[in-house]
Protein backbone atom coordinates (compact mmCIF):
# COMPACT_ATOMS: atom_id res chain seq x y z
CA UNK A 1 0.00 0.00 0.00
CA UNK A 2 1.05 3.56 -0.47
CA UNK A 3 1.52 5.36 2.76
CA UNK A 4 1.26 9.06 2.57
CA UNK A 5 3.66 10.90 4.81
CA UNK A 6 3.17 14.26 3.29
CA UNK A 7 3.24 16.05 6.57
CA UNK A 8 5.86 18.77 6.39
CA UNK A 9 8.59 18.35 8.94
CA UNK A 10 9.71 21.68 10.29
CA UNK A 11 13.47 21.93 9.92
CA UNK A 12 13.73 22.87 13.58
CA UNK A 13 12.47 19.43 14.51
CA UNK A 14 14.87 17.44 12.42
CA UNK A 15 17.78 16.14 14.42
CA UNK A 16 21.06 17.55 13.10
CA UNK A 17 23.07 14.71 11.56
CA UNK A 18 26.04 15.12 13.89
CA UNK A 19 23.86 14.69 16.97
CA UNK A 20 22.19 11.73 15.37
CA UNK A 21 25.55 10.15 14.62
CA UNK A 22 26.70 10.77 18.14
CA UNK A 23 23.67 8.99 19.51
CA UNK A 24 24.28 6.17 17.13
CA UNK A 25 27.86 5.83 18.32
CA UNK A 26 26.75 6.00 21.92
CA UNK A 27 24.25 3.22 21.46
CA UNK A 28 26.79 1.10 19.63
CA UNK A 29 29.31 1.71 22.35
CA UNK A 30 26.90 0.33 24.87
CA UNK A 31 26.67 -2.76 22.72
CA UNK A 32 22.94 -2.49 22.63
CA UNK A 33 22.46 -3.09 18.97
CA UNK A 34 22.97 -6.18 16.94
CA UNK A 35 25.97 -6.16 14.65
CA UNK A 36 25.02 -4.37 11.50
CA UNK A 37 21.57 -3.50 12.74
CA UNK A 38 20.39 -0.28 11.24
CA UNK A 39 19.09 2.23 13.66
CA UNK A 40 16.01 3.55 12.01
CA UNK A 41 16.07 7.26 11.61
CA UNK A 42 12.37 6.99 12.24
CA UNK A 43 12.90 7.17 15.97
CA UNK A 44 15.67 9.62 16.39
CA UNK A 45 15.96 10.46 20.06
CA UNK A 46 13.99 13.48 21.13
CA UNK A 47 12.78 14.19 17.68
CA UNK A 48 9.07 14.67 17.85
CA UNK A 49 8.40 13.77 14.28
CA UNK A 50 8.85 10.45 12.58
CA UNK A 51 10.20 10.33 9.07
CA UNK A 52 11.16 7.66 6.56
CA UNK A 53 8.38 5.42 7.76
CA UNK A 54 8.37 2.02 6.16
CA UNK A 55 5.49 1.09 3.97
CA UNK A 56 3.09 -1.13 5.77
CA UNK A 57 2.05 -4.52 4.52
CA UNK A 58 -1.41 -4.06 5.97
CA UNK A 59 -4.52 -3.94 3.85
CA UNK A 60 -5.26 -0.76 2.05
CA UNK A 61 -8.82 0.18 2.68
CA UNK A 62 -8.17 3.76 1.60
CA UNK A 63 -9.25 5.05 4.97
CA UNK A 64 -9.30 8.75 5.61
CA UNK A 65 -7.71 9.59 8.96
CA UNK A 66 -9.84 11.38 11.52
CA UNK A 67 -8.67 14.97 12.18
CA UNK A 68 -5.83 14.68 14.70
CA UNK A 69 -7.28 17.17 17.18
CA UNK A 70 -10.35 14.98 17.62
CA UNK A 71 -8.20 11.92 18.29
CA UNK A 72 -6.01 13.79 20.76
CA UNK A 73 -8.94 15.13 22.76
CA UNK A 74 -11.23 12.16 23.11
CA UNK A 75 -9.54 9.42 25.07
CA UNK A 76 -10.62 6.98 27.71
CA UNK A 77 -7.86 6.92 30.28
CA UNK A 78 -9.51 5.81 33.50
CA UNK A 79 -6.26 6.09 35.47
CA UNK A 80 -6.69 9.84 35.15
CA UNK A 81 -10.39 10.55 34.71
CA UNK A 82 -13.67 9.05 33.54
CA UNK A 83 -14.14 11.98 31.20
CA UNK A 84 -12.80 11.72 27.66
CA UNK A 85 -12.09 15.47 27.37
CA UNK A 86 -10.17 15.82 30.62
CA UNK A 87 -7.52 13.16 30.05
CA UNK A 88 -5.73 15.38 27.53
CA UNK A 89 -4.68 17.76 30.26
CA UNK A 90 -4.39 15.36 33.18
CA UNK A 91 -2.18 12.84 31.39
CA UNK A 92 0.52 15.46 30.80
CA UNK A 93 1.84 14.92 34.32
CA UNK A 94 2.79 11.35 33.47
CA UNK A 95 6.48 10.50 33.53
CA UNK A 96 7.40 8.44 30.47
CA UNK A 97 11.12 8.92 30.23
CA UNK A 98 13.01 6.65 30.80
CA UNK A 99 10.76 3.73 29.90
CA UNK A 100 11.44 0.04 30.03
CA UNK A 101 9.38 -3.00 29.22
CA UNK A 102 9.65 -6.35 30.96
CA UNK A 103 9.08 -9.44 28.85
CA UNK A 104 8.76 -12.59 30.90
CA UNK A 105 6.85 -15.79 31.51
CA UNK A 106 6.90 -18.65 29.02
CA UNK A 107 9.86 -17.36 27.04
CA UNK A 108 13.40 -18.53 26.43
CA UNK A 109 14.88 -15.09 26.99
CA UNK A 110 13.06 -13.10 29.66
CA UNK A 111 14.46 -9.59 29.81
CA UNK A 112 13.76 -5.99 30.58
CA UNK A 113 14.39 -3.73 27.63
CA UNK A 114 14.79 -0.02 27.44
CA UNK A 115 12.28 1.31 24.97
CA UNK A 116 15.06 2.74 22.79
CA UNK A 117 16.64 -0.69 22.55
CA UNK A 118 13.38 -2.21 21.41
CA UNK A 119 12.92 0.50 18.85
CA UNK A 120 16.47 0.28 17.57
CA UNK A 121 15.64 -3.21 16.35
CA UNK A 122 12.33 -2.40 14.74
CA UNK A 123 11.47 -0.83 11.46
CA UNK A 124 8.66 1.57 12.17
CA UNK A 125 5.67 1.60 9.87
CA UNK A 126 2.65 3.79 9.48
CA UNK A 127 -0.58 1.82 9.51
CA UNK A 128 -3.98 3.40 9.06
CA UNK A 129 -6.50 1.44 11.12
CA UNK A 130 -10.08 1.83 12.14
CA UNK A 131 -10.47 2.15 15.90
CA UNK A 132 -13.87 1.17 17.32
CA UNK A 133 -14.73 1.86 20.95
CA UNK A 134 -17.13 -0.40 22.84
CA UNK A 135 -19.09 2.78 23.63
CA UNK A 136 -20.21 3.08 20.02
CA UNK A 137 -17.86 5.64 18.46
CA UNK A 138 -15.00 5.14 16.08
CA UNK A 139 -12.13 6.88 14.40
CA UNK A 140 -9.45 6.22 11.82
CA UNK A 141 -5.91 6.58 13.10
CA UNK A 142 -2.58 6.47 11.28
CA UNK A 143 -0.51 4.71 13.93
CA UNK A 144 3.27 4.52 13.88
CA UNK A 145 4.75 1.31 15.21
CA UNK A 146 5.66 -2.28 14.47
CA UNK A 147 4.20 -5.76 14.69
CA UNK A 148 3.94 -7.12 18.20
CA UNK A 149 5.13 -10.45 16.79
CA UNK A 150 8.55 -8.91 16.07
CA UNK A 151 9.01 -8.03 19.72
CA UNK A 152 7.71 -11.35 21.02
CA UNK A 153 10.12 -13.20 18.74
CA UNK A 154 13.01 -11.36 20.41
CA UNK A 155 12.08 -13.09 23.66
CA UNK A 156 11.60 -16.48 21.95
CA UNK A 157 8.24 -17.74 23.21
CA UNK A 158 8.14 -21.35 24.39
CA UNK A 159 5.57 -23.74 22.96
CA UNK A 160 3.77 -23.52 26.30
CA UNK A 161 3.02 -19.83 25.74
CA UNK A 162 -0.68 -19.74 24.89
CA UNK A 163 -1.64 -16.25 25.99
CA UNK A 164 -0.07 -12.83 26.34
CA UNK A 165 -0.76 -10.52 29.26
CA UNK A 166 -0.07 -6.79 29.06
CA UNK A 167 0.15 -4.45 32.03
CA UNK A 168 -0.03 -0.65 32.15
CA UNK A 169 2.36 1.31 34.31
CA UNK A 170 1.55 1.93 37.97
CA UNK A 171 2.16 5.60 38.61
CA UNK A 172 -0.23 6.58 41.40
CA UNK A 173 1.63 9.83 41.99
CA UNK A 174 0.50 11.09 38.60
CA UNK A 175 -2.64 9.00 38.09
CA UNK A 176 -5.41 10.19 40.43
CA UNK A 177 -7.75 7.24 39.98
CA UNK A 178 -4.95 4.75 40.58
CA UNK A 179 -4.10 6.63 43.74
CA UNK A 180 -7.69 6.69 44.95
CA UNK A 181 -8.40 3.16 43.72
CA UNK A 182 -11.48 4.33 41.85
CA UNK A 183 -13.75 2.04 39.89
CA UNK A 184 -11.29 -0.36 38.22
CA UNK A 185 -8.70 -2.65 39.70
CA UNK A 186 -5.45 -0.98 38.64
CA UNK A 187 -2.95 -1.48 37.13
CA UNK A 188 -4.87 -2.03 33.92
CA UNK A 189 -4.37 -5.48 32.42
CA UNK A 190 -5.22 -6.74 28.96
CA UNK A 191 -4.62 -9.99 27.16
CA UNK A 192 -4.57 -11.77 23.84
CA UNK A 193 -4.43 -15.35 22.72
CA UNK A 194 -0.97 -16.12 21.30
CA UNK A 195 -2.23 -16.41 17.72
CA UNK A 196 -3.96 -13.03 18.06
CA UNK A 197 -0.77 -11.54 19.47
CA UNK A 198 1.34 -12.96 16.64
CA UNK A 199 -1.10 -11.81 13.96
CA UNK A 200 0.52 -9.34 11.55
CA UNK A 201 -2.24 -6.76 12.11
CA UNK A 202 -1.53 -6.60 15.84
CA UNK A 203 0.89 -3.80 16.51
CA UNK A 204 2.66 -1.87 19.19
CA UNK A 205 2.39 1.83 18.50
CA UNK A 206 4.82 4.56 19.54
CA UNK A 207 3.35 7.30 17.42
CA UNK A 208 0.39 8.56 15.45
CA UNK A 209 -0.01 11.07 12.66
CA UNK A 210 3.76 10.96 12.12
CA UNK A 211 4.48 12.16 15.65
CA UNK A 212 5.24 10.52 18.97
CA UNK A 213 2.16 9.32 20.77
CA UNK A 214 0.60 12.01 22.95
CA UNK A 215 0.48 10.90 26.58
CA UNK A 216 -3.30 10.68 26.65
CA UNK A 217 -3.21 8.39 23.62
CA UNK A 218 -1.00 5.86 25.39
CA UNK A 219 2.58 7.09 25.22
CA UNK A 220 5.17 5.87 25.01
CA UNK A 221 4.08 2.39 23.96
CA UNK A 222 0.60 1.01 23.41
CA UNK A 223 -1.07 -1.97 21.85
CA UNK A 224 -3.30 -1.62 18.81
CA UNK A 225 -5.56 -4.53 17.85
CA UNK A 226 -7.76 -3.08 15.12
CA UNK A 227 -10.43 -5.81 15.02
CA UNK A 228 -11.17 -5.59 18.75
CA UNK A 229 -12.92 -2.95 20.84
CA UNK A 230 -10.61 -0.15 21.88
CA UNK A 231 -10.30 -1.16 25.52
CA UNK A 232 -8.21 -4.16 24.40
CA UNK A 233 -5.60 -1.76 23.00
CA UNK A 234 -3.90 -1.14 26.32
CA UNK A 235 -1.84 2.01 26.89
CA UNK A 236 1.53 2.77 28.50
CA UNK A 237 2.71 -0.85 28.58
CA UNK A 238 5.46 -1.79 31.04
CA UNK A 239 5.05 -5.55 31.19
CA UNK A 240 4.38 -8.28 28.64
CA UNK A 241 4.03 -11.78 30.04
CA UNK A 242 3.56 -14.95 28.06
CA UNK A 243 1.31 -17.34 29.91
CA UNK A 244 -0.13 -20.83 29.76
CA UNK A 245 -3.58 -19.61 30.78
CA UNK A 246 -5.69 -16.59 29.85
CA UNK A 247 -5.04 -13.60 32.10
CA UNK A 248 -7.92 -11.99 33.96
CA UNK A 249 -8.28 -8.70 32.12
CA UNK A 250 -9.39 -5.49 33.83
CA UNK A 251 -12.81 -4.88 32.25
CA UNK A 252 -13.59 -8.57 32.20
CA UNK A 253 -12.91 -8.68 35.93
CA UNK A 254 -14.94 -5.53 36.56
CA UNK A 255 -18.04 -6.63 34.61
CA UNK A 256 -17.64 -10.17 33.22
CA UNK A 257 -21.14 -10.31 31.73
CA UNK A 258 -20.50 -7.10 29.77
CA UNK A 259 -16.87 -7.26 28.65
CA UNK A 260 -15.48 -10.57 27.47
CA UNK A 261 -11.89 -11.64 27.00
CA UNK A 262 -12.14 -11.59 23.20
CA UNK A 263 -14.03 -8.32 22.70
CA UNK A 264 -14.00 -8.70 18.93
CA UNK A 265 -15.93 -5.97 17.16
CA UNK A 266 -19.20 -7.61 16.15
CA UNK A 267 -22.39 -5.78 15.19
CA UNK A 268 -24.44 -8.93 15.79
CA UNK A 269 -23.42 -9.32 19.42
CA UNK A 270 -24.86 -6.51 21.52
CA UNK A 271 -23.48 -5.26 24.74
CA UNK A 272 -26.06 -6.28 27.39
CA UNK A 273 -27.20 -2.66 27.70
CA UNK A 274 -26.66 -1.25 24.22
CA UNK A 275 -26.51 -2.21 20.59
CA UNK A 276 -23.18 -2.57 18.79
CA UNK A 277 -24.83 -2.42 15.39
CA UNK A 278 -23.69 1.09 14.50
CA UNK A 279 -21.06 3.64 15.43
CA UNK A 280 -20.50 7.37 15.31
CA UNK A 281 -17.41 8.08 13.24
CA UNK A 282 -15.73 11.07 14.87
CA UNK A 283 -15.43 13.96 12.48
CA UNK A 284 -18.57 13.10 10.55
CA UNK A 285 -20.92 16.05 10.63
CA UNK A 286 -24.35 16.77 11.99
CA UNK A 287 -27.15 15.06 10.06
CA UNK A 288 -24.88 12.30 8.79
CA UNK A 289 -25.98 8.88 9.88
CA UNK A 290 -23.99 6.68 12.16
CA UNK A 291 -22.16 4.03 10.19
CA UNK A 292 -22.96 0.35 10.16
CA UNK A 293 -20.39 -1.47 12.31
CA UNK A 294 -18.54 -4.23 10.48
CA UNK A 295 -17.75 -7.71 11.75
CA UNK A 296 -14.17 -7.71 13.10
CA UNK A 297 -14.22 -3.98 12.41
CA UNK A 298 -13.77 -4.68 8.71
CA UNK A 299 -10.71 -6.92 9.17
CA UNK A 300 -12.62 -10.19 8.78
CA UNK A 301 -10.66 -11.22 5.72
CA UNK A 302 -7.48 -11.20 7.78
CA UNK A 303 -8.68 -12.47 11.14
CA UNK A 304 -11.91 -14.45 10.79
CA UNK A 305 -9.94 -17.69 10.48
CA UNK A 306 -8.65 -17.23 14.03
CA UNK A 307 -12.19 -17.82 15.30
CA UNK A 308 -13.59 -20.20 12.74
CA UNK A 309 -14.92 -22.88 15.09
CA UNK A 310 -15.97 -20.55 17.86
CA UNK A 311 -19.39 -19.37 18.89
CA UNK A 312 -18.80 -15.61 18.85
CA UNK A 313 -21.89 -15.02 20.96
CA UNK A 314 -20.48 -17.16 23.72
CA UNK A 315 -16.90 -16.00 23.37
CA UNK A 316 -17.77 -12.32 23.14
CA UNK B 1 -48.11 42.42 42.63
CA UNK B 2 -49.92 41.30 39.51
CA UNK B 3 -47.31 42.98 37.34
CA UNK B 4 -44.54 41.29 39.24
CA UNK B 5 -46.07 37.90 38.71
CA UNK B 6 -46.54 38.70 35.06
CA UNK B 7 -42.87 39.68 34.77
CA UNK B 8 -41.79 36.64 36.75
CA UNK B 9 -43.59 34.50 34.24
CA UNK B 10 -41.73 36.08 31.32
CA UNK B 11 -38.42 35.91 33.13
CA UNK B 12 -38.99 32.24 33.88
CA UNK B 13 -39.80 31.55 30.28
CA UNK B 14 -36.61 33.19 29.07
CA UNK B 15 -34.51 31.42 31.68
CA UNK B 16 -35.98 28.08 30.63
CA UNK B 17 -34.92 28.78 27.05
CA UNK B 18 -31.38 29.81 28.00
CA UNK B 19 -29.97 26.25 27.94
CA UNK B 20 -31.10 25.94 24.34
CA UNK B 21 -29.55 29.28 23.43
CA UNK B 22 -26.24 28.37 25.07
CA UNK B 23 -26.24 25.01 23.33
CA UNK B 24 -26.85 26.76 20.03
CA UNK B 25 -23.87 29.03 20.69
CA UNK B 26 -21.69 26.02 21.53
CA UNK B 27 -22.69 24.41 18.24
CA UNK B 28 -21.95 27.58 16.29
CA UNK B 29 -18.58 28.12 17.96
CA UNK B 30 -17.63 24.45 17.76
CA UNK B 31 -17.30 24.22 21.51
CA UNK B 32 -18.53 20.68 21.96
CA UNK B 33 -15.38 18.60 21.68
CA UNK B 34 -14.60 15.61 19.50
CA UNK B 35 -18.11 14.16 19.51
CA UNK B 36 -20.42 17.15 19.18
CA UNK B 37 -23.48 15.14 18.19
CA UNK B 38 -23.34 13.11 21.36
CA UNK B 39 -22.64 16.27 23.35
CA UNK B 40 -25.79 17.96 21.99
CA UNK B 41 -27.82 14.82 22.55
CA UNK B 42 -26.68 14.44 26.16
CA UNK B 43 -27.09 18.14 26.96
CA UNK B 44 -30.71 18.08 25.82
CA UNK B 45 -31.40 14.90 27.77
CA UNK B 46 -29.84 16.43 30.87
CA UNK B 47 -32.05 19.51 30.64
CA UNK B 48 -35.16 17.45 30.14
CA UNK B 49 -34.39 15.53 33.33
CA UNK B 50 -33.57 18.75 35.18
CA UNK B 51 -36.89 20.35 34.22
CA UNK B 52 -38.69 17.20 35.23
CA UNK B 53 -37.06 17.42 38.66
CA UNK B 54 -37.91 21.13 38.93
CA UNK B 55 -41.54 20.45 37.99
CA UNK B 56 -41.69 17.75 40.64
CA UNK B 57 -40.53 20.10 43.39
CA UNK B 58 -43.49 22.44 42.92
CA UNK B 59 -46.06 20.29 44.72
CA UNK B 60 -43.89 19.72 47.80
CA UNK B 61 -43.19 23.46 47.93
CA UNK B 62 -46.93 24.13 47.77
CA UNK B 63 -47.59 21.59 50.50
CA UNK B 64 -44.97 23.07 52.76
CA UNK B 65 -45.69 26.76 52.14
CA UNK B 66 -49.44 26.29 51.63
CA UNK B 67 -49.11 28.79 48.78
CA UNK B 68 -51.36 27.76 45.92
CA UNK B 69 -50.20 30.16 43.26
CA UNK B 70 -47.86 27.77 41.50
CA UNK B 71 -49.68 25.19 39.37
CA UNK B 72 -48.97 27.28 36.25
CA UNK B 73 -45.28 27.03 36.97
CA UNK B 74 -45.51 23.29 37.49
CA UNK B 75 -47.16 23.07 34.10
CA UNK B 76 -44.55 25.36 32.54
CA UNK B 77 -41.59 23.36 33.87
CA UNK B 78 -43.29 20.11 32.89
CA UNK B 79 -43.79 21.41 29.38
CA UNK B 80 -40.14 22.42 29.21
CA UNK B 81 -39.19 18.88 30.25
CA UNK B 82 -41.36 17.70 27.36
CA UNK B 83 -39.79 20.28 25.05
CA UNK B 84 -36.19 19.28 25.82
CA UNK B 85 -37.07 15.57 25.73
CA UNK B 86 -38.59 16.08 22.27
CA UNK B 87 -35.44 17.82 21.05
CA UNK B 88 -33.35 15.05 22.62
CA UNK B 89 -35.38 12.45 20.72
CA UNK B 90 -35.33 14.46 17.49
CA UNK B 91 -31.55 14.85 17.65
CA UNK B 92 -31.25 11.09 18.04
CA UNK B 93 -33.44 10.44 15.01
CA UNK B 94 -32.30 13.21 12.72
CA UNK B 95 -28.89 14.57 13.74
CA UNK B 96 -27.37 11.24 14.82
CA UNK B 97 -29.11 8.88 12.39
CA UNK B 98 -30.37 11.14 9.62
CA UNK B 99 -33.58 9.06 9.74
CA UNK B 100 -31.71 5.90 8.79
CA UNK B 101 -34.61 3.77 10.03
CA UNK B 102 -32.92 0.39 9.76
CA UNK B 103 -30.13 1.56 12.05
CA UNK B 104 -32.58 3.32 14.38
CA UNK B 105 -34.88 0.33 14.76
CA UNK B 106 -31.98 -2.04 15.34
CA UNK B 107 -30.49 0.34 17.88
CA UNK B 108 -33.73 0.66 19.84
CA UNK B 109 -34.42 -3.08 19.79
CA UNK B 110 -30.93 -3.99 20.95
CA UNK B 111 -30.40 -1.28 23.56
CA UNK B 112 -32.30 -1.83 26.82
CA UNK B 113 -31.21 1.57 28.10
CA UNK B 114 -33.10 3.16 25.22
CA UNK B 115 -36.30 1.27 26.14
CA UNK B 116 -36.40 3.23 29.38
CA UNK B 117 -35.88 6.45 27.45
CA UNK B 118 -38.71 5.63 25.07
CA UNK B 119 -40.99 4.67 27.97
CA UNK B 120 -40.21 7.94 29.75
CA UNK B 121 -40.79 9.91 26.56
CA UNK B 122 -44.18 8.31 25.90
CA UNK B 123 -45.32 9.33 29.38
CA UNK B 124 -43.93 12.85 29.12
CA UNK B 125 -45.57 13.16 25.70
CA UNK B 126 -48.97 12.09 27.05
CA UNK B 127 -48.66 14.44 30.00
CA UNK B 128 -47.56 17.24 27.70
CA UNK B 129 -50.55 16.97 25.38
CA UNK B 130 -52.99 16.68 28.29
CA UNK B 131 -51.56 19.55 30.30
CA UNK B 132 -54.11 22.16 29.21
CA UNK B 133 -57.05 23.22 31.37
CA UNK B 134 -59.31 21.91 28.64
CA UNK B 135 -57.81 18.42 28.78
CA UNK B 136 -57.90 18.57 32.55
CA UNK B 137 -61.64 19.18 32.52
CA UNK B 138 -62.23 16.59 29.84
CA UNK B 139 -60.31 13.88 31.69
CA UNK B 140 -61.82 14.69 35.07
CA UNK B 141 -60.66 12.29 37.75
CA UNK B 142 -58.47 10.39 35.32
CA UNK B 143 -56.28 13.44 34.79
CA UNK B 144 -54.71 13.14 38.22
CA UNK B 145 -54.25 9.41 37.79
CA UNK B 146 -52.53 9.94 34.46
CA UNK B 147 -50.31 12.71 35.72
CA UNK B 148 -49.08 10.62 38.64
CA UNK B 149 -47.16 8.66 35.98
CA UNK B 150 -44.69 11.51 35.97
CA UNK B 151 -42.84 9.68 38.73
CA UNK B 152 -42.47 6.61 36.54
CA UNK B 153 -41.14 8.85 33.79
CA UNK B 154 -38.60 10.33 36.19
CA UNK B 155 -37.45 6.93 37.42
CA UNK B 156 -37.23 5.58 33.86
CA UNK B 157 -35.20 8.65 32.81
CA UNK B 158 -32.64 8.06 35.52
CA UNK B 159 -32.35 4.38 34.56
CA UNK B 160 -32.04 5.48 30.92
CA UNK B 161 -29.19 7.75 31.99
CA UNK B 162 -27.11 5.51 34.19
CA UNK B 163 -27.64 2.33 32.21
CA UNK B 164 -25.72 3.63 29.24
CA UNK B 165 -22.62 4.54 31.21
CA UNK B 166 -19.48 2.48 31.45
CA UNK B 167 -17.92 4.27 34.36
CA UNK B 168 -18.75 7.39 36.27
CA UNK B 169 -22.15 7.11 37.89
CA UNK B 170 -21.98 10.25 40.03
CA UNK B 171 -24.36 12.41 38.00
CA UNK B 172 -27.19 9.91 37.49
CA UNK B 173 -26.85 9.07 41.18
CA UNK B 174 -27.50 12.73 42.02
CA UNK B 175 -30.74 12.66 40.00
CA UNK B 176 -31.71 9.34 41.58
CA UNK B 177 -31.31 10.89 45.04
CA UNK B 178 -33.32 14.01 44.14
CA UNK B 179 -36.14 11.97 42.65
CA UNK B 180 -36.26 9.54 45.55
CA UNK B 181 -36.45 12.45 47.99
CA UNK B 182 -39.30 14.01 46.03
CA UNK B 183 -41.07 10.70 45.74
CA UNK B 184 -40.68 9.88 49.43
CA UNK B 185 -42.10 13.29 50.29
CA UNK B 186 -45.19 12.42 48.25
CA UNK B 187 -45.48 9.01 49.87
CA UNK B 188 -45.05 10.59 53.27
CA UNK B 189 -47.84 13.17 52.72
CA UNK B 190 -50.07 10.53 51.22
CA UNK B 191 -49.45 8.27 54.21
CA UNK B 192 -50.12 11.00 56.79
CA UNK B 193 -53.27 12.04 54.94
CA UNK B 194 -54.43 8.44 55.09
CA UNK B 195 -53.68 8.22 58.80
CA UNK B 196 -55.64 11.42 59.35
CA UNK B 197 -58.48 9.99 57.30
CA UNK B 198 -58.51 6.88 59.44
CA UNK B 199 -58.81 9.04 62.52
CA UNK B 200 -61.93 10.46 60.91
CA UNK B 201 -60.69 13.96 61.04
CA UNK B 202 -62.59 15.68 58.28
CA UNK B 203 -59.91 18.32 57.67
CA UNK B 204 -58.05 16.52 54.88
CA UNK B 205 -55.11 17.98 53.06
CA UNK B 206 -56.56 17.95 49.64
CA UNK B 207 -53.81 20.03 48.18
CA UNK B 208 -51.79 17.20 46.80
Amino acid sequence: MIIKTEKDIPSSEITPPEIFQERRKFIQMLGLTLAGANIPSAFAGDNKVFSNLAKSATPDNSLKPTPVELVKNYTNYYEFTFNKDDSTKLAQSMVIDPWSVEISGEVEKPATYHLEDILSQQTLEERIYRFRCVEGWSMVVPWVGFSLANLLKMAKPLSTAQFVKFTTIEQPETMPNQREKKMLDFPYVEGLRIDEAMHPLTMLAVGMYGEKLPKQNGAPLRLVVPWKYGFKSIKAIVKIELLKKPPLTTWNKSAPQEYGFYANVNPAVSHPRWSQNSERLLGSGFFTSRRQTELFNGYGEQVASLYKDMDLRHFF
Amino acid sequence: MNALIKNLWTVTLVVCLLPLLLLGLDVVFDNLGSNPIQAVHIRLGDWSLRFLCIALTITPIQTITRWRGMPEYRQLFGLFAFFYASLHFLVYLLVDHNFNWSLIIMDIIESPYIWFGVFAYIIVFLLGITSSKFAMKKLGKNWKKLHRWVYLAAIASVIHYFWQLKGNLAEPLLYAIIISLLLSFRIFTWFTARQLGKMMIPKGRGDE
